[in-house]
């Protein structure tokens, strides 16, 4: 048995891989390893995994309904059995409400990263490869983006749009795409005059084809790095939105907006206001933990800083 | 032969004054697009995003002669590049148009509010600074043991907590609970009318006026929010100077102080930091635009009558002038700051002056 994983370990750390397969799988295992080697990471990693359990298995999960509660006889009940995070102004379940608002902040999340990483990738590829004027003016669009603070425009964005959850998700993703946009455009000219892009040039690709096929691959880690890094703040800002009451409306169990409707009993029941703050600090702690291990494993040059 | 040589640091020197010629056009074309990028941005925002701007200023109460005469007013009729073109004049002008919410105009209101968030965002920058270098420092002095996990740790739930959370946690601790500090506001009522300010800057005013109860009160009510936004701005300055002075400990520099037998304590403080200082400066002066951002949120909490608040109250009824206002001189600020970090950088690296 030990026999077999030790080849199996010798296969995949080979100097001379066979196939692509066993090549990327090889290259898979050493990143994994030396992600795992750092403590933290592996603890970023179990928290964003929670609460992807979380938001999958909501309603199992819930001990209550987030959103019909006991008016007469259950509101702003303390912690305690039956409640374990005592009950709201409403008389629902705090942590049955949490629960289901992991999944709002998970969509936040994934679909800021979807809008987002996207443009910034083909802003910065496209770029990076073409040069000259349409970088000049690229380049220009992303720094004025840049210039602004993030959670200003998209709180203009958004009272120009409406409250609510699609148009905060919109207003973020529009705010965070600059950073990737550079992230990409720097990649790109550290490969865009290599042998290998020459080459295909060579052949006779067009220049969509080497952007989108053998350059944009290329970027790919060091922008799920940034991404990762980034979405602590993009649930600081939707969380901020939502405090703000811009964001997700009542009833829906956003996180953000749970604290501001708990504010009002701050003094007395302050747990109301107090659990979706934590939650909020576990997952972007979470998040950023899981980066920057990510960071140092996929990207060793910048480990250590 | 020798009249070359003679001729030769003439010509230079014109060469480097062209070149430094050239790099500040060049910086002013900088300045200028970002500008006009911002008021494009800004533009789109209100008149172009809402389905109905005037709707968005008015209110949709308001009887239909009005909505005509606000239309015509704001130029609504015209194509959008003639629309854009009055909006930059006004914004350009300082005007920004009226607030629903106040009556005023909202230039006015700005400059009222203005200094209240300058000044917040200025005590929080000094505490960061004040804490976050000499976190960091030692952090890099003991690499990986277990004093630069806990700063790590401290500048991670930095990045990691929502400010506006945090702060209502610290008012019910240390006001409601312990009253250690006053509450939200700026100043007690109790110096309504005693207290006369002069610049804005209601810590300088005190001084100023040798008001010293005045003084205590403004302490008492500042640092809670300004503690705040100071750990919001040391995660990040903590984590900077740490990178920075990993870079100057492993310089030659560093080996022949050692080698002179300078004490660790110099070579830490006296030559290593003095070399991190250059990009540090940079760090807090984003950091403070940072802060500029932060405070929208914090003032939110802590009743601070600053731009944040003014911003977020506008934006609850629907006053988008002032939104916007807002928005704009945030956004210029920052660009502010982020070239005379810039500058900054360029005058004190003399590496980078030659360039």
């Amino acid at each position: 048995m030990s026999d077999a994983a030790m080849t199996r370990r010798e296969w995949l750390l080979t100097d001379r891989p066979q196939s692509r397969l066993q090549a990327r799988l090889g290259r898979a295992y050493v990143a994994w390893r030396r992600f795992t080697a750092n403590r933290l990471a592996v603890i970023g990693l179990v928290i964003i995994l929670g609460l992807v359990f979380l938001a999958i298995f909501a309603p199992l999960l819930a001990p209550h309904s987030p959103y019909i509660g006991d008016l007469a006889k259950a509101r702003l009940l303390s912690p305690g059995p039956g409640h374990w995070l005592g009950t709201d102004d409403q008389g629902r379940d705090i942590l049955s409400r949490l629960i289901y608002g992991s999944r709002l902040t998970l969509q936040v999340v994934l679909l800021v990263a979807v809008i987002a990483a996207p443009i910034g990738l083909l802003v910065g590829t496209v770029a990076g490869y073409a040069g000259g004027w349409v970088d000049a003016v690229l380049m220009r669009i992303t720094d004025i983006f840049l210039a602004f603070p993030k959670l200003v425009l998209a709180l203009a964005f958004v009272a120009a749009l409406g409250p609510g959850i699609g148009n905060a998700i919109i207003a973020i993703a529009i705010t965070s795409w600059p950073p990737y946009a550079r992230i990409a455009r720097a990649e790109t000219l550290t490969v865009r005059n290599s042998d290998y892009i020459q080459a295909v040039q060579l052949m006779g690709a067009s220049p969509w084809r080497i952007v989108l096929r053998h350059i944009m691959p290329l970027c790919i880690s060091s922008l799920i790095v940034r991404v990762t890094l980034d979405m602590a703040g993009i649930i600081l800002t939707a969380a901020g939105l939502g405090f703000l009451g811009l964001g997700a409306q009542p009833p829906l169990p956003e996180w953000g907006a749970m604290i501001a409707s708990g504010r009002r009993f701050i003094l007395d029941q302050w747990w109301v206001a107090a659990a979706p703050g934590v939650a909020i600090l576990i997952v972007s702690l979470g998040f950023n933990l899981l980066g920057d291990g990510l960071r140092d494993a996929l990207d060793p040059r910048g480990s250590g800083q | 032969m020798s009249a070359v040589a003679r001729l030769k640091p003439a010509r230079r020197a014109n060469r480097r004054a062209y070149g430094r010629l050239k790099s500040v056009a060049g910086f002013l074309v900088v300045v200028a697009t970002t500008y006009l990028g911002l008021l494009a941005v800004t533009f789109f925002i209100g008149r172009v995003v809402p389905i109905d701007p005037v709707l968005a200023i008015v209110g949709d109460r308001a009887p239909a002669h009005v909505v005509e005469r606000v239309r015509l007013e704001m130029g609504l009729d015209l194509p959008y590049y003639q629309q854009f073109w009055l909006y930059m004049k006004g914004v350009l002008s300082g005007d920004f148009g009226t607030s629903v919410l106040t009556t005023n105009p909202v230039m006015a209101d700005i400059r009222r509010v203005f200094p209240a968030t300058m000044e917040l965002a200025t005590v929080g920058t000094i505490i960061g600074a004040l804490i976050g270098i000499p976190l960091g420092v030692l952090a890099a002095v003991k690499r990986g043991s277990f004093t630069d996990q806990v700063v790590r740790i401290i500048g991670l739930v930095g990045y990691s907590v929502p400010i506006f959370w945090l702060g209502l946690l610290a008012l019910l601790v240390f006001y409601a609970r312990l009253g250690w500090v006053s509450g939200p506001g700026r100043i007690d009522v109790v110096f309504e009318y005693t207290f006369t300010p002069v610049t804005g800057f209601f810590l300088l005013d005190a001084i100023l006026n040798r008001d010293w109860a005045a003084f205590r009160d403004i302490v008492s009510h500042i640092i809670l929010p300004a503690s705040l936004l100071g750990y919001f701005s040391l995660a990040y300055i903590s984590r900077m100077t740490r990178s920075f002075m990993l870079n100057e400990l492993g310089q030659e520099y560093i080996v022949a102080a050692r080698a002179k037998g300078l004490s660790e304590t110099r070579i830490i403080w006296g030559h290593a930091l003095r070399n991190a200082a250059v990009p540090l400066v940079t760090v807090i002066a984003l950091s403070y635009a940072g802060l500029l951002e932060g405070s929208v949120l914090t003032e939110t909490v802590f009743a601070w009558p600053g731009l944040g608040l003014y911003i977020t109250n506008s934006l609850q009824n629907a006053d988008m002038n002032a939104v916007l206002g807002g928005t704009i001189v945030i956004g210029s600020v920052f660009i502010a700051i982020n070239l005379l970090s810039d500058v900054l950088y360029r005058m004190l690296d003399p590496r980078t002056r030659s360039r």
